[in-house]
């Protein structure tokens, strides 16, 4: 087995953009779910219209890049209006049903052959130049990173740059806005919303605040990985997405700062290292093939990822960061 | 501070007298109209399928006064003080508050108003810290504005102030020692003592308490009397729905009597509970018709001993 490529692979991805990708999707689950108590399942679905803002903003209607990101943002704050404004009145769990659905119906439009023209449909956007050019024109970097086992591609390097910027300002206003007197609010509506209306806030209000918030850092996610691949593909936000989203947030422990991003470099870093050692196993022939073969990698790596995740889940429940004592509180 | 409670109590005696002086002029009819009410309710109605649960002509709350509102289970009770404070919409019906029309509005709108309530079922904010819990019911804070929230000098000031305050409602309801506790680590008594404390936070000029002694244990039940007793000496006027006659014997200056939706009787508590017409809404009318007079005095013991049964049994 080749120990420097697995430790090289491993390493690059720990800083890649997936982490990237997760970190925000999570901190966006985070403010929804963490925070305020809202079950949104449809984070994909925000993450897509943060992808194909920017990237039909681009290729199919010829804007700027920045002009694009406000188109985005203006899809995105349009998205969380339309699906808060029925639910939010609701209880929890509709808003979950509706999310769910939401993001499917987003994926299936996107995806839809009828659209093509517009969004390419299930090939995606892509090769078109217009795309991502302007952003590599952005790039300042002269050439690949190269360091020990790291190596990350000069495009690559530029999208992680941009991304981890986006996750220390998302993780400066999350921690910002925690710690103020309207995230005391928010903090209150996850307890109990009934209380918190009793006593003279506008809940309504404040939990579409925190689904568009969420929602920008879902966006974002998403326009990572739209200029990580160079494409806005459809099948990028399929609903599993969310889930993984969600194991990032769990992993990392709710309602703390730092818990999405942690999760995420745990989730990734494991996937990552599971799948080259595996890959290596098979290779070298280590693993018998009545056991499973090589294009099984892929799913074996998930049930072994599953396993420590359900391991991690009954022994510390609470997640990295998380308090137990708090878990095990009455929420009366 | 023992001369803090000197004044209390004088002052106690004052305005209880006052309420007890305003509410002698009241009429002791169902609907009956107060020398100076805050709260007037005229139809209120809400029905579930075809149940009335609600069906009240006319109720006026008098100013500064605690007015006890019993009666039997499924008598509506809970769903008129969620119809008065906005948490359910009636089928008809209008009420003033301090002579504003509040009937249309949103719960959250009421209470800044000033008519705040509290639950049946406590509502404490399990994983936030007592203190975070009372801060919460501060009104206007800066900070709550989503752009302010990010820039602390704009609300660092405010929240020192609501802070002080929070604290000292901590030290009058003897919370200071679970300051910094997790608001679901409370006793059942701790949390019913947070809730109002938290209710006085928003600065009401009335508050609804839902079954304040429910789950309390008997020594905590009396200092929440004192409280309740308490809210009265500061100008607050008090609604509260009880199941311990004693606790409305001893406590309330006025008793509204609800059985099946409807108000069935008005009155100061020794009369109220003497009255024909509430043992009736207790135990329904008629059930079963004396032959004799010395029958008729059993019964009437024997209804009461079941009274008292009943509200022992509602302590536990």
């Amino acid at each position: 087995m080749d120990w420097g490529s697995i430790i090289s692979q491993t390493l690059s991805a720990l800083i890649g953009w997936e982490v990237v990708a997760y970190s925000l999707a999570a901190m966006g689950l985070n403010i929804h779910f963490g925070y305020t108590g809202l079950l949104n399942f449809g984070q994909a679905g925000f993450m897509a219209v943060g992808a194909y803002g920017v990237a039909m903003g681009i290729s199919t209607f010829g804007l700027s890049l920045g002009m694009a990101v406000l188109f985005a943002i203006a899809f995105t704050i349009l998205l969380a209006l339309l699906l808060g404004i029925p639910t939010l009145r609701l209880r929890a769990d509709y808003l979950a049903i509706v999310t769910i659905a939401t993001g499917e119906i987003l994926r299936l439009f996107f995806r839809s052959a009828t659209l093509s023209e517009w969004t390419g449909g299930s090939d995606g956007l892509q090769g078109n130049p217009l795309f991502t050019q302007q952003f590599k024109n952005l790039n300042p970097y002269g050439g690949p990173l190269d360091v020990g086992p790291i190596f990350l591609t000069q495009h690559i390097l530029w999208v992680i740059t941009v991304g981890w910027v986006l996750v220390a300002l998302g993780i400066l206003v999350t921690w910002l806005l925690m710690r103020s007197p309207w995230g005391r609010v928010i903090k209150g509506i996850r307890e109990d919303e009934e209380a918190v209306r009793s006593l003279g806030k506008n809940v309504f209000a404040y939990k579409m605040q925190s689904l568009i918030i969420g929602g920008l850092f879902g966006a974002a996610a998403g326009v990572i990985i739209a200029l990580a691949a160079s494409s806005a593909n459809p099948d990028n936000f399929a609903p599993q997405y969310t889930f993984f989203a969600y194991t990032v947030l769990l992993l990392g422990g709710a309602a703390r700062v730092f818990g999405p991003v942690v999760g995420a470099v745990i989730f990734v870093g494991a996937l990552v290292f599971v799948d080259a050692i595996l890959k290596g196993a098979m290779s070298d022939g280590l693993i018998p093939t009545w056991v499973m073969d090589g294009d099984q990698v892929g799913q074996v790596r998930f049930i072994l990822i599953g396993l420590v995740l359900m391991l991690l889940m009954i022994f510390r429940p609470q997640g990295i960061f998380g308090d137990k004592k708090e878990l095990q509180l009455d929420a009366r | 501070m023992p001369a803090d409670n000197e004044a209390t109590t004088t002052q106690q005696g004052e305005r209880a007298k006052a309420a007890v002086a305003a509410l002698s002029t009241a009429e002791q009819v169902p609907g009956g109209s107060k020398p100076d009410p805050i709260l007037v309710a005229d139809n209120v109605v809400r029905t579930f399928g075809g149940l009335k649960a609600v069906d009240v002509d006319h109720l006026e709350i008098q100013r500064g006064s605690i007015t006890a509102l019993i009666g039997p289970n499924g008598a509506g009770k809970t769903t008129c003080f969620n119809l008065l404070t906005g948490f359910d919409k009636p089928d008809t019906g209008t009420w003033q508050f301090n002579g504003d029309e509040i009937s249309k509005l949103a719960p959250h709108r009421v209470a800044r108003r000033g008519m705040v309530r509290t639950f049946q079922l406590t509502k404490s904010l399990a994983r936030m810290t007592v203190l975070e819990n009372l801060r919460l019911g501060a009104k206007d804070q800066k900070g709550e504005h989503l752009w302010a929230s990010v820039l602390p000098f704009l609300w660092r000031d405010q929240e020192q102030s609501v802070t002080e305050r929070a604290d000292e409602l901590l030290e009058h309801f003897n919370l200071v020692r679970v300051r910094d506790d997790y608001a679901g680590s409370l006793s059942g008594g701790q949390r019913k003592l947070l809730e109002m404390a938290r209710a006085l936070m928003v600065g009401p000029e009335m508050v609804m308490l839902d079954e304040p002694m429910a789950g309390v244990n008997p020594r905590l039940r009396q200092s929440l009397n004192e409280h309740i007793r308490g809210l009265r000496e500061t100008g607050m006027t008090v609604v509260f729905v009880e199941h311990d006659m004693d606790v409305v014997r001893d406590v309330s200056d006025w008793v509204v009597v609800m059985a099946q939706g409807q108000i069935v009787a008005e009155g100061p508590p020794q009369e109220v509970m003497a009255q024909q017409s509430v043992i009736d809404a207790y135990l329904g009318a008629h059930h079963d018709a004396p032959l004799t007079e010395a029958e008729e005095e059993a019964q009437l013991e024997a209804v009461q001993e079941q009274l008292a049964q009943e509200s022992e049994e509602g302590t536990q």
